[in-house]
């Protein structure tokens, strides 16, 4: 007997999504998903990113790894309230382990959320967490030629960070050739070339995501 | 290997519809892959045969249905097939679209006994 079925496969994930997104709409808090591989800076971006903005928002940062808190205690070292999620092996978060993390955080007390996804560039991309935005952060060292080899990641970003933007002059990083075919996969993410350890370029970034948080907190009030 | 948690979504989809049917036994799943998910046709069917050892889909063969990408073009409206770098707009070169398909992750049927 054929039984039709036409779900999504991860509609357990989707729904608990919807239901993240849903919690953090309603205490008008934006959440984004840094995503990058492992030693891209996601943490260092984050740091800077928490320096930019601690004055005029309040900023709790969600840390994914497969094992460790060394990413949570440098974020609690600043001050910023983080919990570290240990995946046990698992390669991507999941809106589950988003759900659980999000229980110990006040959410009405917070403007930002920062996911800080496991060092990936591919199981990532296919789980929605309720986050509002996903970004990429890729690394001048990793080379121009990683969207050719990890699309997907590029594809379902809606900003891409251009990390280490300081050491372009030591590798042979093809900026142009970063910006075609990046174009060609997203034409509507924006790229911002920075340096989260110099400063240089954070800026540029910072604009982008306090237009979304301000948008965030005025739904959150509108709806409140 | 994200394959595994796709699977195990894959698995508890159809044995609970299954279930749901009165049905004792799975002989067949059939899905429907996007071809722009990051999704490997061996490593699915890895984890299938990994995950279903011990549930009522034992038996079951995975048939997967690849779907192409197709995107609609914002600017004139076209909807073309085209590969992932590059989708541009046969019609009218554009490259801003909206994806219509090829990035599913779906469970289309199943056949049970």
């Amino acid at each position: 007997m054929r039984i039709d079925i036409a779900k999504d496969v991860l509609e357990h994930n989707d729904a608990l999504a919807q239901e993240n997104r849903r919690r953090f709409a309603e205490a008008g808090v934006f959440v984004v998903d840094l995503m990058a591989s492992p030693g891209a800076g996601k943490t260092t971006t984050i740091l800077a990113t928490i320096e930019a903005l601690r004055d005029r928002y309040r900023i709790a940062v969600i840390e994914g790894d497969i094992a460790s808190r060394v990413d949570a205690e440098k974020i609690a070292e600043h001050g910023i309230p983080a919990v570290q999620i240990n995946t046990g092996g698992a390669c991507h978060l999941e809106s589950a382990m988003i759900r659980r993390a999000i229980d110990q955080l006040d959410l009405d007390e917070l403007d930002l959320v920062i996911v800080e996804n496991v060092g990936n560039l591919v199981c990532p991309t296919e789980f929605d967490l309720g986050e509002h935005a996903k970004v990429m952060i890729l690394s001048v060292p990793e080379g121009h030629d990683k969207p050719y080899k990890y699309p997907g990641i590029f594809e379902i970003s809606q900003a891409v960070i251009l990390n280490k933007y300081d050491t372009r002059s030591v590798f042979d990083f093809d900026e142009e050739e970063f910006r075609s075919v990046v174009g060609r996969l997203n034409p509507r993410a924006p790229i911002f070339p920075m340096s989260a350890k110099t400063g240089e370029g954070v800026d540029a970034w910072v604009a982008w995501l306090t237009e979304r948080i301000e948008a965030a907190k005025e739904g959150g009030s509108r709806d409140a | 290997m994200h394959e595994m948690g796709i699977c195990d979504g894959i698995l508890s989809s159809a044995v609970r519809a299954a279930s749901d049917s009165g049905a004792t036994r799975i002989n067949r799943i059939e899905v429907s892959i996007g071809e722009l998910t990051e999704v490997m046709d061996d490593a699915l069917r890895f984890a299938f045969e990994a995950l279903k050892t011990g549930t009522m889909a034992e038996g079951a063969e995975l048939v997967v249905n690849y779907v192409e990408a197709r995107s609609q073009c914002t600017d004139c409206g076209a909807v073309f097939r085209h590969d992932r770098f590059d989708p541009k707009c046969p019609e009218c070169g554009s490259y801003v679209s909206t994806l219509v398909q090829g990035r599913e992750l779906r469970i289309d049927a199943i056949d049970v006994d």
